[in-house]
């Protein structure tokens, strides 16, 4: 039980993949200016990597290793997140319209947000099983959505403020992002 | 012909520079510039990849049909992807560690694809070779300055080599992760202020 929480806090705060991993920048900055689509994007992103992260687990598990495989392993997950991205667009559009709408445009752009494939990577790298696997998925994509949703917060306050006309738009929140890292360090204490 | 051929590479290297006027590919651009080295170990093999997949993608771009042409760019450029990974794994082993899960992450660099989309998909070969080159040495460039500017304060040094005295206190902000945003934000900066 303890290596799980030690997992989830760790996924969420201290390794943040977007502050401390650099994964998933662009997006972070793209959908960052208002706050309805950073949670749209965060809620899409939760979804994908936690079904991204089991599917990717039986492919390397079941496929890629009893056959040998494994320098492949590039090859099939990209392929297999961008089916998976394409299969769960198709059933939510189909079955759960509202979802669908809210997700909308977010979810075709995950399939080259290099946090998929970077949790997908990470998990495969430190060797979890099935269940540290779906747990360390979930906090990497819970801990993505809490940065990208707080920086939205601050970035809709920084549309209110006189910003000096070169640093504007991209420049700027860069900078934000740099200072929010370093927030993020506050929480290197918090495992020994 | 000639003309335009050299249009599309110089383009690459102030015009359209990723990433700093096409804000494309910032993970790799965060995460591999801790030192000039791994930036230049980084810059080639985007090269490599992006010159390749454009060729290749701008030679079937007639046969490939229009709805599944996202899944057939990404095959091409994983191809070549997993070409680079498997050479630098045997030839340039501690560059390879130092890099670590950006290589293979080069598959979903927004550059390769959106050049794929945007560029190759719609020209002849030998502009697409053109851009592809044009833009992976933009990218290159864009990376080696980021890491000398964080090398030589972060660490005190520029490829290894020290550049102050041995008092220098590194100032190790830089080449956190805090120091890698704030940096190209500033850098950023500087580039608006030479836009017209």
């Amino acid at each position: 039980m303890d290596s799980y929480i030690v997992l989830i806090i760790s996924c969420i705060f201290i390794n943040n993949i977007l502050l401390m991993q650099y994964l998933g920048n662009c997006p972070f900055l793209g959908v960052s200016k208002r706050m309805d689509t950073a949670f749209g994007m965060s809620m899409a992103v939760v979804f994908v990597i936690v079904m991204a992260g089991a599917v990717t687990w039986v492919v390397n598990y079941y496929i890629l290793k009893p056959y040998d495989l494994e320098y492949l392993r590039t090859l099939s997950f990209i392929l297999v997140i961008a089916s998976l991205v394409q299969l769960v667009e198709m059933f939510l559009k189909k079955n759960i319209p509202a979802l669908y709408a809210g997700l909308g445009i977010y979810l075709p752009l995950i399939t080259t947000n290099c946090a998929v494939l970077g949790v997908c990577l990470i998990n495969m790298k430190e060797e979890y099983d099935f269940l540290h696997t779906l747990v360390s998925s979930l906090s990497y994509s819970v801990g993505y959505g809490l940065a990208l949703i707080l920086f939205a917060a601050i970035r809709e306050r920084i549309l209110l403020a006189r910003v000096p006309k070169p640093l504007q738009d991209t420049s700027i929140g860069l900078v934000t992002a740099g200072m929010f890292s370093l927030a993020f360090f506050g929480f290197k204490g918090m495992i020994h | 012909m000639l003309k335009r051929v050299f249009r599309e590479f110089i383009k690459g290297l102030w015009e359209e520079i990723p990433p700093f006027r096409l804000v494309l590919g910032l993970c790799p651009t965060l995460a591999v510039t801790k030192r000039v080295e791994d930036a230049i170990g980084m810059g080639l093999a985007v090269i490599f990849v992006l010159t390749c997949s454009n060729v290749i993608v701008s030679s079937v771009r007639n046969f490939i049909p229009k709805q599944v042409r996202i899944a057939c760019f990404i095959v091409v450029i994983a191809t070549f992807v997993t070409i680079v990974e498997l050479v630098m794994q045997a030839f340039t082993y501690h560059i390879y560690q130092a890099l670590g899960i950006f290589i293979p992450l080069i598959v979903v660099n927004c550059i390769l694809l959106g050049r794929a989309e945007a560029f190759a998909s719609k020209n002849g070969i030998i502009y697409s070779f053109a851009d592809g080159l044009g833009i992976g040495i933009g990218y290159t460039l864009s990376l080696t300055a980021l890491a000398a500017i964080r090398e030589i304060f972060g660490y005190g040094t520029f490829f290894n080599i020290p550049v102050f005295g041995p008092s220098f206190k590194p100032f190790s902000f830089m080449v956190k992760a805090p120091g890698a945003f704030v940096c190209l934000g500033l850098m950023l900066c500087i580039m608006n202020m030479f836009k017209k």
